[in-house]
């Protein structure tokens, strides 16, 4: 049951072969088992996980039940989930215990599915290592002395160590892609606009976008299902009609144009990942598919760009910590500016001070054209060389990231080269375009390697059928650290 | 652009967190580290670029002038830090 796919599961909870109870009993063993070694979730509430199990298997019985009901999802702890402390990671948020559920939460609630726990995180998001949680660094389970990426490295370890057959993330410059890859899982970042904000802890709004992290696509599909559709309470959520991503899963890809842009394949990736990279090709021409070599001259910009606005943004996100309302209160002061300057100074860590910094510097007088508006106008040149390379290709390939998963510590006393691992996916936040990552082999030390899939506007479904289309006939995506 | 311990204090005094003398000095190597790597953008010429602010350009949605909130103050204070006669209580400010 640990291997099986959300489709076989919920076959096997319709048939009867063990109910929700059983399933969420047998997940919250294993993490009450593993999670000791690997961290993956900060909590876990056996009490609500298995009350909402028993309201699912009453859907069940009285034929009530959709796709994913009955099924447990670990829930990233930056979506805020009624009764359940919603931490993002920070000491900040330590005692916050959230009023209210996230547009997401709703959703899988509404589906029938298990909140089977919150799972760590980079604090509020910012990182790509899981090594600045409040609660610890999590562990790579294919290799416990890597970490795992981030920001949503619990998420991806939970799904890879088979603590919970699916998972939610976030991604503001790759962090539901970048975990996925380094952990051997798939996960995508929908058009930004898809997956509703609301109760999803900001950290920078115009890039945050919420995903799906599961085994494979066709698990994918079925978890975009319910994330997606439209919230009146997120002012940046898209009015559209519904889709079944499931749809194309079956399409053949004869015919498909994978472009590979020449920026990607230049310099900076490792040779192990350039092999498995090609071999992945190799398969898609089996499959019908034709290469196309085309540009994204403005690829370099794309992190210079990123940590401009993405802390620019947060800079002013982050304000909202105060220790008034919610959250932690540095426990002595003299005055309100005090309050507010321990509190800050007590609640955030390094990082997020690091980037609240940065960001309050280039939105500050006299600088704001020089930084932030210069920035703005990068980001539609780099939007620009999307537009342009899909009029040559239908789809674009490359590695989600230049190596296999780095060692706990190795980067975490520099902040450049850790930014620097978001090369290839913080582009297509910029863009607001989809994008996702699948299991495509192993590399150095034996740790796994991603594929990178980014699509034009809404391509979510055909993407999803891309990947699909390579999982039917690989078998990376079923294999298990543990 | 070159920045000073006493920028990265005006800057953190700008964010209130509050940051010693030794700890200004660490933030300002990373500061600059990453301002350095910022000032790439600048080689770019984007006089005749429209700044992106967003990846749809979709318009502000307006809703009815109607109530949709219900009062959950009790609720909303239950986890606040210093709570009082439905008041969240600050040191005070106004002599």
């Amino acid at each position: 049951m640990f291997n099986a796919s959300l489709k076989q599961l919920s076959i096997q909870l319709a048939e009867k072969k063990f109910s929700s109870a059983e399933l969420t009993t047998q997940f919250l063993q294993r993490i009450k088992q593993l999670n000791p070694e690997y961290n993956a979730f900060i909590t876990v509430n056996e009490e609500i996980s298995l009350a909402q199990a028993k309201a699912a298997d009453k859907m069940i019985a009285t034929g009530q039940a959709g796709p994913l009901t009955g099924i447990p999802i670990a829930q990233k702890d930056i979506f805020c989930a009624k009764g359940w402390l919603t931490t993002c990671g920070s000491r900040m948020l330590s005692n916050f215990v959230s009023p209210y559920d996230a547009g997401v939460i709703e959703r899988f609630n509404q589906a029938g599915a298990i909140n089977i726990g919150k799972t760590n995180m980079d604090e509020f998001a910012m990182g790509s290592s899981n090594e600045t949680s409040y609660y610890g660094m999590v562990k790579n389970p294919w290799d416990i002395a890597a970490v795992p990426g981030g920001s949503s490295g619990g998420a991806a370890c939970a799904v890879a160590a088979r603590l919970a057959p699916a998972a939610t993330g976030t991604d503001t410059g790759g962090s539901i892609r970048q975990p996925a890859a380094l952990c051997g899982i798939s996960g995508i970042k929908p058009t930004y606009g898809l997956v509703s904000r609301y109760g999803m802890i900001a950290f920078a709004s115009s890039l945050d976008q919420g995903g799906p992290m599961a085994k494979s696509a066709e698990d994918l599909a079925l978890l975009l299902n319910v994330m997606t559709g439209f919230d009146p309470r997120d002012s940046t959520s898209l009015q559209r009609d519904a889709e079944d991503y499931t749809q194309d899963l079956q399409k053949p890809l004869a015919g498909l144009r994978i472009g590979l842009p020449k920026e990607y394949f230049a310099e900076g990736m490792s040779r192990d990942v350039a092999n498995a990279i090609e071999k992945a090709l190799i398969e898609y021409r089996k499959l019908g598919a034709q290469t196309v070599e085309v540009s994204l001259p403005n690829t370099p910009l794309s992190i210079p760009v990123y940590y401009v606005l993405a802390p620019a943004e947060a800079s002013s996100n982050l304000s909202r910590f105060d220790g008034v309302r919610y959250g932690y209160r540095a426990s002595s002061y003299s005055d309100l500016a005090d309050m507010y300057r321990k509190t800050r100074a007590q609640g955030f860590g390094a990082e997020v001070k690091r980037r609240i910094l940065i960001g309050t510097y280039v939105l500050s007088h006299g600088y704001y054209d020089a930084y932030y508006i210069k920035a703005q106008k990068l980001r539609r040149l780099i939007a620009q060389d999307f537009t342009e390379a899909y009029k040559q290709c239908d789809i674009i390939m490359g590695p989600t990231t230049p190596t296999v998963a780095f060692n706990l510590g190795e980067k975490s006393g520099d902040p450049i080269q850790m930014y620097l691992s978001d090369i290839y996916t913080s582009a297509a936040n910029l863009a607001g375009m989809p994008a996702m990552s699948i299991p495509i082999g192993f590399g150095d030390k034996n740790r796994p390697i991603g594929l990178h899939i980014m699509g034009n506007y809404f391509k979510e479904a055909q993407m999803l059928n891309i990947a699909h289309q390579y999982q039917l006939v690989t078998d990376w995506h079923l294999k298990s650290p543990v | 652009m070159t920045l000073s311990a006493s920028d990265v204090k005006r800057i953190a005094d700008l964010a209130y967190i509050e940051i010693n003398d030794n700890e200004a000095k660490e933030a300002l190597d990373q500061l600059s580290g990453i301002l350095g790597l910022i000032e790439t953008m600048q080689t770019v010429d984007t006089s005749t670029v429209e700044p992106m602010s967003h990846a749809q350009s979709v318009l502000q949605r307006l809703r009815d002038d109607e109530v949709t909130e219900t009062d959950q103050h009790e609720l909303y204070q239950s986890i606040a830090p210093q709570v009082e006669a439905d008041l969240y209580l600050v040191p005070q400010v106004i002599e």
